[in-house]
């Protein structure tokens, strides 16, 4: 009897690249909709539009590359690579927006490397800085959850806004947006208040505004579970999170007028979900176990010189790009000891 | 015991119960016998045999004629149809000259037969080991490599440790444990007669804790005087614990030089089969001649272990055990995590067949879309060597073999956890296995290449030291023809100086004639 040849292993393997990408997103829905809870349907919005968005691009690169469509669309990435960028964008941000910031993110950050696996940047945050420097105003208004309560915006009034850029008939933004804790902490700083000033404001909780806190809370969840299904490794969150609140605490403890708590470092603005989500992207990331733990701390404290000293609020995004920059040098000079070798593993 | 632990590995789930419920078979003789000239790692053995030679039970029918490599003997009598080319198992799928046996189904030994040693504590370790190697043994964990090559002691390496293996790690298989619960005395002798021939002090008997019937046999079988020399061992079950570097490390925390065996550790590592080969041969003289496969996998009907003759094609055992699922599309020897795939069950079972594994499509990884690798580093988590298997994977494609050796290549043991792990399907092992095919090749044509390029220097150097010769001897012919006519020249010279000196005398005995008879005249 003949038989084909393949190679080994003769086991059914165990994920798939679109398995894991897919237990990301679901990991990514308890915070989703805490976010959507806070501030309205157009966190909602957001997303479906940027998936949908980032999808169709794409659908679009890969036809021109000729590669197969089906087969990519399958993995996931693009779905995730939209979701990401919707969160960090604010509800009721106009549409092309959303266009310029997952096209330039799909497009250019990701098929123009040469599509998944090849991309030296966060595809994600390539997108979303890029839409930060351009459309700055847009960018800074938040909605506030109060605001909403008071004049409740109902889905097709979200719609309406992304759509036109337009608020409604009646409706102004100062009424219905609010600085984020980020920005409250730096212009309140600026002004001359002290860090215990600006947190007895009603809108904090215990470390930030209460609605980051709670999206916050649900992210980490996320990202706890995503580490129990071992799609995700400790070492760039936990290393990342853990600098942050180092450097925060040391200046803290330094100066706690000017400068915040580490707790609110760590639960304002994208600390987070960029420790479990953005700063884990494993292509754009170091793959080495040293060399994350190194690009973690590199992540943290870069996102707490860009908050403290820097020209915008938050620096996640920013501090992401510029230590995607150094993984390959950091996967270089971290390389485990092989088994049986002495010293540095590179013996 | 300290046991400790190996980085990365797996647990798999071990599938070793579907051939362990049913008992140790033992195969008839089957009408024809392909015997594979090489079945070992080394030199291919010589043919000792002719088409219509007559052979005895366990005659040798092939001849090692180098120190790496392994007799073969007949496994029944019968008559020699031919050295003929036959599918062998081999990841080729190419076939090889194997001698063609056919059985007389008498299964006589022949007066040749080795002597039984049952003294063989009396016997001394030079002579143990030339047996070892008369019998053609190989190690049967699958390697395969001459045994008697690893009994030879190494000038100045002290063995003190002797370690058995009977982790059998990579699921499916079991031929280990039933041997080890079916002949639990014989694999002890088989260890007591190895440490008496390297002279070790100790044996650990390590087996994973997923053979508990192993372990109970092998500790029922152990005398109990003997428990501080031999000490059986459960390991917990990691793939691959079996890997003969894992397991010293498991056992003593030490990890063996990556360019080093174990004896530099003091230490050398049998594998349980290969000790009941040794203890048949010194035992009761008999050669390698047949063993125990396991015959499992959702693809046959009813698993189990089978002791065969060494030539049996993998259809009898398949036959024998009920036969194939309707739906089976694959048929392996060796493991799930290491085997390879053969592509005609006509192929004969060899001394390193430990298994045939036949699985059907549900199994098993299909060749579906590989995807980009994205990095995710399961494989560097899983890795045993503690490797970057996904930073060689981009050197291996770049055909950067210079970097690719630098990230430790040769340290790669081919266990295939990361291509098991692999999310995007990547046959990661296949790409390392390539690098290193290319590494040899070059190695290969470099040398070749150097040869050549003495050769020529040499010749150069030759032809260039000939001209020189041819030249002197030229100069030196040419010097010897100048003085020759500088000489001819003198004595030309020399006679016209004479015949001048003549000349002139002449003229003035003439001229003094004249002078004389002009005076004579003047006178008169």
């Amino acid at each position: 009897m003949r038989f084909q040849t393949r190679t080994s292993p003769h086991m059914v393997p165990g994920h798939s690249v679109g398995h894991l990408m897919r237990q990301v997103l679901y990991a990514l829905i308890p915070g989703t909709l805490a976010m959507a809870w806070f501030f309205g349907w157009g966190v909602l919005v957001n997303v479906v539009l940027s998936v949908l968005f980032a999808v169709m691009f794409e659908a679009l690169m890969v036809t021109l590359r000729r590669r197969p469509v089906g087969v990519t669309l399958g993995d996931s990435s693009a779905v995730l690579a939209g979701w990401l960028f919707a969160l960090a964008i604010p509800p009721l941000t106009p549409v092309w927006v959303l266009l310029v910031g997952t096209g330039f993110a799909i497009v250019v950050a990701k098929h123009l490397y040469g599509g998944l696996g090849y991309n030296p940047f966060n595809p994600a945050m390539v997108g979303y800085v890029v839409v930060l420097v351009s459309f700055p105003r847009e960018l800074s208004l938040w909605p506030s959850p109060q605001g909403l309560m008071e004049g409740p915006f109902t889905l097709w009034q979200t719609l309406q806004t992304t759509l036109t850029g337009r608020l409604p008939e009646g409706l102004d933004w100062d009424a219905i947006t609010r600085a984020s804790p980020l920005d409250m902490m730096r212009e309140s700083l600026i002004s001359g208040q002290t860090v215990h000033e600006i947190t007895r404001s009603p809108v904090f909780g215990s470390f930030s505004q209460t609605e980051w806190e709670w999206a916050g809370n649900l992210f980490l969840l996320g990202g706890i579970w995503l580490m129990y299904r071992r799609v995700i490794t400790w070492h760039i969150p936990m290393s990342m999170l853990l600098s942050l609140a180092t450097i925060a605490g040391v200046f803290w403890v330094i100066d706690p007028d000017q400068f915040a708590s580490p707790a609110f470092h760590v639960f304002s603005g994208a600390a987070i979900i960029g420790a479990f989500f953005i700063a884990t992207d494993p292509v754009s990331a170091a793959t080495t176990p040293l060399g994350r733990v190194l690009f973690g701390i590199g992540i943290g404290i870069l996102v707490y010189v860009i908050r403290t000293w820097g020209g915008y609020p938050d620096g996640v995004a920013f501090a992401v790009l510029l230590m995607n920059m150094v993984a390959p040098t950091l996967d270089h000079y971290t390389r485990p000891r092989i088994f049986g070798h002495s010293g540095d593993g590179r013996g | 015991m300290q046991l400790h632990h190996f980085h990365g590995g797996l647990k798999l789930a071990d599938h070793k119960a579907e051939s362990t419920t049913r008992p140790l078979l033992t195969l008839g003789v089957p009408k024809f016998l392909y015997v594979p000239l090489s079945q070992h790692i080394g030199a291919q053995t010589e043919c000792a045999v002719r088409a219509g030679d007559r052979v005895a039970k366990g005659q040798r029918i092939g001849r090692a004629k180098d120190y790496i490599c392994a007799n073969v003997h007949a496994p029944t009598s019968g008559w020699i149809r031919g050295i003929v080319e036959h599918p062998v198992p081999h990841p080729s799928g190419l076939s090889a000259p194997c001698i063609k046996l056919e059985t007389d189904g008498r299964d006589q030994w022949g007066d040749d037969r080795m002597e039984p040693w049952r003294d063989w504590r009396e016997r001394d370790p030079r002579s143990l080991r030339e047996r070892v190697r008369d019998a053609g043994i190989v190690g049967m964990g699958g390697a395969a490599f001459p045994t008697a090559v690893k009994l030879n002691p190494r000038p100045g390496k002290r063995i003190h440790t002797l370690v058995v293996n009977g982790a059998e790690c990579e699921p499916y298989i079991s031929c280990d444990d039933i041997l080890m619960r079916t002949y639990p005395e014989a694999v002890l002798e088989g260890a007591r007669i190895v440490a008496h021939m390297i002279g070790a002090e100790h044996v650990l008997f390590a087996v994973e804790d997923n053979k508990p019937e192993a372990l109970r046999a092998l500790t029922d079988a152990l005398p109990s005087g003997e428990q501080d020399f031999i000490r059986i061992v459960s390991i917990p079950s990691v793939y691959p614990a079996g890997g003969e570097r894992q397991l010293i490390k498991v056992l003593t925390g030490r990890e063996v030089p990556s360019a080093g065996l174990p004896a530099d550790l003091g230490m050398v590592c049998h594998n349980t089969g290969t000790l009941k080969a040794i203890r048949e041969a010194v035992v009761a003289g008999q050669p390698l001649i047949s063993r125990i496969v396991t015959v499992t996998g959702p693809g046959i009907r009813e698993p189990r272990n089978v002791e065969a003759l060494i030539g049996t094609p993998f259809a009898d055992l398949v036959a024998a055990v009920g036969g194939y699922t309707p739906d089976v599309d694959r048929l392996v020897m060796g493991g799930p995590m290491m085997g390879f795939a053969v592509g005609d069950d006509a192929v004969p079972i060899i001394k390193g067949t430990n298994c045939l594994l036949a699985t059907r499509p549900q199994d098993a990884t299909q060749p579906g879309p590989v995807m980009p690798c994205i990095r995710c580093g399961e494989c560097t988590r899983v890795c045993p060597a503690n490797l970057l298997p996904q930073q060689m994977y981009w050197f291996a494609k770049s055909k950067d073999f210079d970097t690719i050796q630098d990230y430790g290549l040769f340290d790669c043991i081919e266990c295939g956890c990361c291509a098991l792990v692999c999310p995007s399907n990547i046959p990661l092992v296949q790409y390392y296995r390539f690098a290193k095919q290319e590494i040899w090749e070059r190695e290969r044509e470099r040398q070749k290449a150097d040869l050549a390029r003495e050769r020529f220097e040499f010749r150069q150097q030759r032809q260039e030291r000939e001209e020189h010769e041819k030249a002197e001897r030229l100069a030196r012919k040419k010097a010897a023809l100048g003085k020759k006519d500088s000489e001819a020249a003198d004595k030309k010279a020399a006679i016209e100086d004479a015949i001048e000196r003549a000349r002139a005398k002449k003229a003035a005995q003439s001229s003094e004639e004249r002078s004389s008879k002009d005076r004579e005249r003047a006178d008169g």
